[in-house]
């Protein structure tokens, strides 16, 4: 009788302990989960009344006054985007190509190992190289050398995913082109970088994605700017920046827009991930 | 085939070239692949390469474009002369050699983003000819040639990777060919095709050997006694014996050819 009992009563524990498992996993789910959608929704309720044609067309209003917009940060970050692929893109796809086709095996780890690095390293670091570098020999604070700044947080990720997407073209086509007599830089070029360029694409739409709600590595490199410019040796403003004095602010209207600012940022992360996704599928499908 | 006939309407003046092999030593690292090949291959006819897996058959055709140096860590030594020139002489450039000397591989591979009109071009881009006349010209003379072009005539513009597993073989001959080289080297070029696939690509190597030297590498006995002029025998990276196709299969002198081609062996 015990005999039989003692396997049931088993199986009954483990049945015990699976449950309690999947209870914890379930729970687990929901501590990340949710305030993932709490900050979606709070973002949302308390952004979406300033996004209106003011948001976009008008700029910064003076402190306590009522209306204005976030013209001034919205031009400022894309400038300073732009500024950041400029730099950026070329020097990681440059990287990364020469991981993939030219660096001997141990070179090659050697510089994934570095650019790992240069991953991790704070952005308020990079920041600070930047400033020191850049902002002090120009003498001043300035949109480029943000846009600096960004660029070299992007270059890890871009550099990265050129080195994987051209590590998964197989070799065959290379050596098919070789056979053709392509020299190695128009094989490269021809071949191997046309297989490789959307998930290339998929690795600067991230970067962006990393880059533009970055607030550290702009505080003092393009410092920040109450007035419209598109002058990128001035101070230039961000959306990060505007958003962080904004919000700590005393006066409605400025946490109003810092808080339509966030809803925006939010919103392009949003559509630069589905995007990068999409192309991803759709290579994987090739 | 009937892809060389005057009806189809251009010249086929090109002139086709022996290639001697003197002394041609391969190396991985330090590990010997090829040990002193010497060897003529005549023009205007097939020289099949046989031999068992690892014998250095395909090393050796690798030399003979000088692909195999591509490979990490690997060497040649010795002599391989197309028409007049060495091409391991010193200073002469691989890519210049590779224009001249085609190659097609094991499996097919049709570069995956172009259409089946720019993979044949692909060749005569890369290499810089820019005049759109002269390459819509170029490609559909091969296409004629590696008798393609009534199958994809409606079609170039498809992805190369859409033709069938035998159609995208034969489009990587088109495009080994458009560019006029003086010597085809083909490596295994049908093992990974159907027998229909394969018997086209057989036909095929029979009929461009009015304009091509043509070199394949195969490890199907039927297929080398099938197409090839000649044979060469390789084993443990020694050419064994090379002879007339027919010597080779009916009367072997040497012991390990005999062995081999009867089946006792490899």
């Amino acid at each position: 009788m015990n005999a039989e009992r003692r396997p049931r009563g088993h199986v009954g524990a483990r049945r015990r302990r699976d449950k309690t498992m999947l209870v914890l996993c379930i729970l687990a789910v929901i501590v990340a989960v949710v305030p993932l959608l709490f900050i979606l929704g709070y973002t949302i309720v308390k952004g979406l009344p300033a996004l209106d044609l003011r948001f976009f067309m008008m700029d910064q209003p003076p402190a306590g006054a009522s209306g204005g917009g976030l013209r001034n940060a919205i031009v400022g970050t894309l400038f300073t985007l732009v500024i950041a692929l400029v730099f950026g893109v070329p020097t990681g796809i440059l990287a990364g190509t020469f991981a993939s086709e030219f660096g001997k095996p141990k070179l090659a780890e050697s510089l994934r190992f570095v650019n790992d690095v240069l991953a991790g390293v704070p952005s308020i670091v990079i920041g600070l190289a930047v400033y020191g570098i850049v902002v002090a020999s120009m003498g001043h604070y300035s949109g480029l050398a943000g846009g600096i700044a960004l660029g070299m947080l992007m270059i890890p990720t871009v550099t990265t995913t050129t080195h994987e997407m051209m590590k998964l073209v197989p070799d065959a086509l290379r050596e098919g082109a070789l056979a053709l007599g392509a020299p190695r830089w128009r094989m490269i070029t021809s071949i191997v970088f046309p297989s490789a360029l959307r998930g290339i694409l998929t690795g600067i739409m991230l970067a962006v994605a990393r880059v533009i709600g970055e607030t550290a590595p702009l505080l003092f490199t393009s410092f920040g700017n109450t007035h419209l410019t598109f002058n990128i040796t001035q101070p230039m403003d961000a959306l990060p920046l505007r958003i962080f004095i904004f919000v700590a602010s005393p006066y409605n209207r400025w946490q109003t827009l810092a808080w339509g600012g966030a809803l925006f940022l939010v919103v392009i992360v949003l559509i630069l991930n589905i995007v990068a996704r999409l192309l991803g599928r759709k290579r994987a499908r090739d | 085939m009937g892809a060389l006939r005057a009806a189809d309407g251009f010249s086929v003046s090109r002139e086709s070239v022996a290639v001697e092999v003197k002394d041609l030593h391969a190396f991985y690292g330090r590990q010997e692949a090829l040990k002193g090949v010497t060897m003529m291959l005549p023009a205007n006819a097939v020289t099949a390469i046989i031999g068992p897996s690892g014998c250095g058959k395909s090393t050796f055709i690798r030399c003979l474009n000088r692909m195999h140096e591509e490979v990490e860590g690997a060497s040649v030594q010795g002599a391989v002369i197309i028409g007049e020139a060495n091409i391991y002489a010193p200073g002469v450039d691989p890519v210049e050699v590779r224009r001249r000397v085609g190659m097609v591989f094991q499996r097919p591979n049709p570069f995956p983003h172009l259409s089946v009109f720019e993979n044949v071009a692909a060749g005569l881009r890369l290499n810089g000819m820019h005049s759109r006349s002269e390459i819509a010209d170029r490609v559909e003379e091969a296409l004629r040639l590696a008798a393609l072009w009534d199958e994809v005539r409606d079609r170039l513009s498809a992805p190369g990777t859409s033709l069938s597993g035998g159609q995208q073989q034969r489009l990587c001959i088109a495009r080994a060919i458009a560019l006029q080289p003086q010597v085809l080297l083909m490596d295994e070029p049908a093992s990974a095709l159907d027998p229909v696939a394969t018997s086209r690509i057989e036909e095929l190597a029979v009929s461009l050997k009015s304009v091509y030297t043509i070199v394949i590498v195969t490890h199907n006995m039927q297929q080398a006694a099938r197409i090839a002029d000649k044979t060469a025998f390789f084993w443990l990276g020694e050419l064994v014996e090379f002879d007339d196709t027919d010597t080779i299969f009916t009367l072997p002198k040497d012991k390990r050819t005999e062995d081999y081609v009867r089946g006792r062996m490899g």
